[in-house]
């Protein structure tokens, strides 16, 4: 059957999982096939285990990478926002699709469950952040069952999964993931919050979502909502799960007029090449990985057409 | 006054004065031991579920200021953009008290609260557009490296900056030494070590200031902030001081989170009799907290099973009323919660986890029924 070229730009823990999951894909007939691994580290333990698994590995940068003969059909970004920005142009210019999963937001951001299908035939989509991968399908669950004035996601991690980049940029984090919230969860007004809490052994990644709904709404329908996208989450990964049923608190002073929906989720990742606690990271390269798929199906179907 | 001693042997080692920078001096801080700076309206936003009023913020900054405390701290209790489901909403919007403060204080500096992660640098902008003057980071005495951005951002903006290293009973003197270093290097002039569980006990408390002290002494100074949760307020910050802390925080009459902080006014009490100067009037900060203070509380903080819950547990402060509202929706354990809350080692932030603590503590109950 036909399939599309990869490359991996990054073989740091997030280009090394997203790999894991593209060959895992590519066995059980996904249109994706992993070719390059691309950093600019010779010693980088992730182009290593990527030779050894088959792939081109590179030390030698994109630059390299978009001199080679043949150019991948997709391009994973596991970098960082700064050398994404830089890139996506040429990676435009060279026809080559981008799947960036920095927050470097070039292109639409796209949640799977929510708008999964919606732009796959731009040249560079985004991955928004891992908090906003786990809450926002949750903001739209509620959000396409009633209308959503106020939502408001506690994304709580391991300080053993977070890295440099969003340690020393968590300003982006909580901007990007509340304006997901509003944009793809559909509330009229978003807020994130993430804390890193740094028990040991790691906390598994949990999440909470607060949504204000009217008084008057539909609980049961919300409630079957949320159900159906805790489901439509675990399809790719299995690890997303509801803690307690969604709550409803009545409308008060304390919930400004509204009723309150809490709901309770943890992430546990599917232990690829990171551990099972680093959920966030997991959702991410799961997302990533989907996405990829949906973009890769849509061009296949559209040469062949 | 005649009754107070001073022997040579309480002579502090650290004195503000002699540590402070040209800018953070005012003609009403000159020759001080130690600055203190009082925290009702901000950790005493949580006991008061955040409900301040206008009147209320500008009655107890007049009258502290009017005592001659030097800082006063005002912000939503979970710091900028604490405003939410997770911590509770303000009755008023926290800049309008900022601003409300600024414009009441006649010599005293305000001071405001941000988390990394909960606020971003456009509340701090605006916080200093509304007269906010001393910017406070806080993060977990673990995650330092969280707060490079907002440092860097106050300090261009001419912010005095101060960093809180919550938690601080969870971590060793070495790891908070370096965690503090981490806060110097982004560009924050003085690290507290802060109690917010009112776990610390004495030389706990010594051990930890002497360690960053001795880390970052020489470029920045240090403070204490501690909670009542063992009824060790005073006495821990006491310690601190004679090891080397010369900012310290407190709430008078306790108006603060848990069991409340550290009774600012029986400290400044305490200051007086060891030849400490704080600069306060010890006789009209009390009759502030008597008259002015007292009357904004909703009640007494106090000591009872669940805030010595806290203490014992070492929980974060602030969970009190969180835990108090999750028992009381689900009709379980406030206490349960709070000692499972420890037992999960949940951190500044995680309120949201009491009510799945909650919702799991009644399972149990109904299963067991």
């Amino acid at each position: 059957m036909t399939r599309l070229t990869a490359a991996i730009v990054g073989p740091g823990n997030i280009g090394t999982d997203l790999l894991y999951k593209l060959l895992r894909s590519a066995e059980n007939g996904g249109s994706i096939e992993p070719r390059w691994m691309i950093g600019v580290d010779p010693t980088s333990e992730g182009l290593k285990l990527a030779a050894g698994k088959g792939l081109e590995a590179s030390h030698e940068g994109v630059d390299w990478l978009l001199k080679q003969d043949e150019l991948p059909d997709l391009i994973f970004e596991a970098t960082s926002a700064y050398v994404h920005r830089e890139y996506a142009p040429r990676y435009r210019e060279a026809g080559i699709r981008a799947i960036d999963l920095t927050p470097a937001a070039v292109g639409p951001a796209v949640i799977p469950p929510v708008n999964g299908e919606e732009h796959v035939d731009a040249w560079n989509v985004n991955m928004i952040t891992c908090g906003g991968q786990a809450t926002i399908p949750m903001v739209a669950a509620v959000s396409r069952a009633s209308a959503v004035s106020y939502a408001e996601i506690v994304a709580s991690v391991s300080s053993a999964s977070a890295g440099p980049g969003t340690r020393a940029n968590i300003d982006e984090f909580t901007r990007t993931t509340s304006a997901g919230v509003e944009s793809i969860g559909g509330a009229a007004r978003g807020k994130a919050i993430i804390i890193l809490n740094p028990a040991e052994p790691p906390m598994i990644m949990r999440d909470t979502i607060f949504c204000a709904v009217a008084p008057d709404a539909d609980r049961d329908a919300i409630a079957a909502s949320v159900h159906e996208m805790e489901r439509a989450v675990q399809e790719y990964v299995p690890g997303y799960r509801l803690l307690q049923e969604p709550q409803f608190d009545d409308a008060s002073e304390a919930t400004q007029g509204q009723t309150k929906v809490s709901i309770f989720v943890e992430v546990e990742g599917a232990g690829d090449f990171l551990p099972p606690y680093a959920g966030n990271l997991d959702i991410m390269t799961a997302a990533a990985a989907r996405v990829g798929e949906n973009i890769a199906r849509s061009i296949i179907a559209q040469r062949g057409a | 006054m005649a009754f107070l001693t001073t022997p040579e042997t309480n002579q502090l080692a650290r004195r503000w004065a002699d540590l402070a920078t040209a800018e953070q001096v005012t003609e009403q801080t000159v020759g001080l031991d130690l600055r203190l700076t009082d925290t009702c309206l901000r950790d005493g936003s949580h006991h008061k579920r955040h409900q301040f009023v206008p009147q209320e913020v500008r009655d107890i900054v007049a009258a502290l200021d009017g005592a001659g405390i030097p800082v006063i701290e005002v912000t939503h209790g979970d710091g900028l953009g604490g405003s939410s489901f997770n911590y509770g909403f303000s009755r008023t919007p926290e800049q309008e008290l900022i601003k409300l403060a600024s414009e009441t204080a006649r010599r005293a500096k305000i001071a405001f609260l941000m988390l990394p992660g909960v606020g971003t640098k456009d509340d701090i902008r605006a916080a200093q557009d509304n007269g906010g003057q001393i910017c406070r980071i806080a993060t977990h005495c673990t995650e330092a490296d969280t707060s490079g951005q907002h440092f860097a951002l106050a300090r261009e903006r001419g912010l005095e900056t101060v960093g809180f290293l919550m938690m601080s009973h969870t971590q060793p003197p070495e790891v908070l030494a370096r965690q503090a270093r981490i806060m110097v290097d982004a560009g924050c002039q003085c690290v507290y070590v802060v109690d917010s569980a009112g776990a610390l006990i004495m030389e706990g408390v010594g051990d930890r200031v002497a360690a960053v002290v001795a880390e970052i002494g020489g470029e920045a100074t240090v403070g204490f902030h501690g909670h009542e949760n063992l009824g060790l307020g005073v006495a821990n910050t006491v310690i601190a001081a004679r090891a080397g802390a010369t900012q310290i925080d407190g709430s008078v009459r306790r108006f603060g989170a848990g069991a409340g902080n550290t009774p600012l006014e029986a400290f400044i009490g305490v200051a007086d009799k060891l030849g400490w100067k704080t600069g306060v009037d010890f006789l009209q900060v009390v009759d502030a907290a008597e008259d002015v203070v007292r009357p904004a509380m909703p009640e007494e903080c106090t000591l009872n099973r669940m805030t010595l819950m806290m203490g014992y547990a070492g929980v974060y402060s602030s969970f009190l009323k969180h835990a108090g509202n999750a028992a009381e929706r689900y009709g379980v354990s406030g206490a349960q919660i709070l000692l499972e809350a420890g037992q999960r080692k949940l951190i500044g932030g995680q309120e949201d986890q009491l009510i799945d603590i909650a919702l799991q503590l009644k399972a149990k109950q109904d299963a067991n029924r």
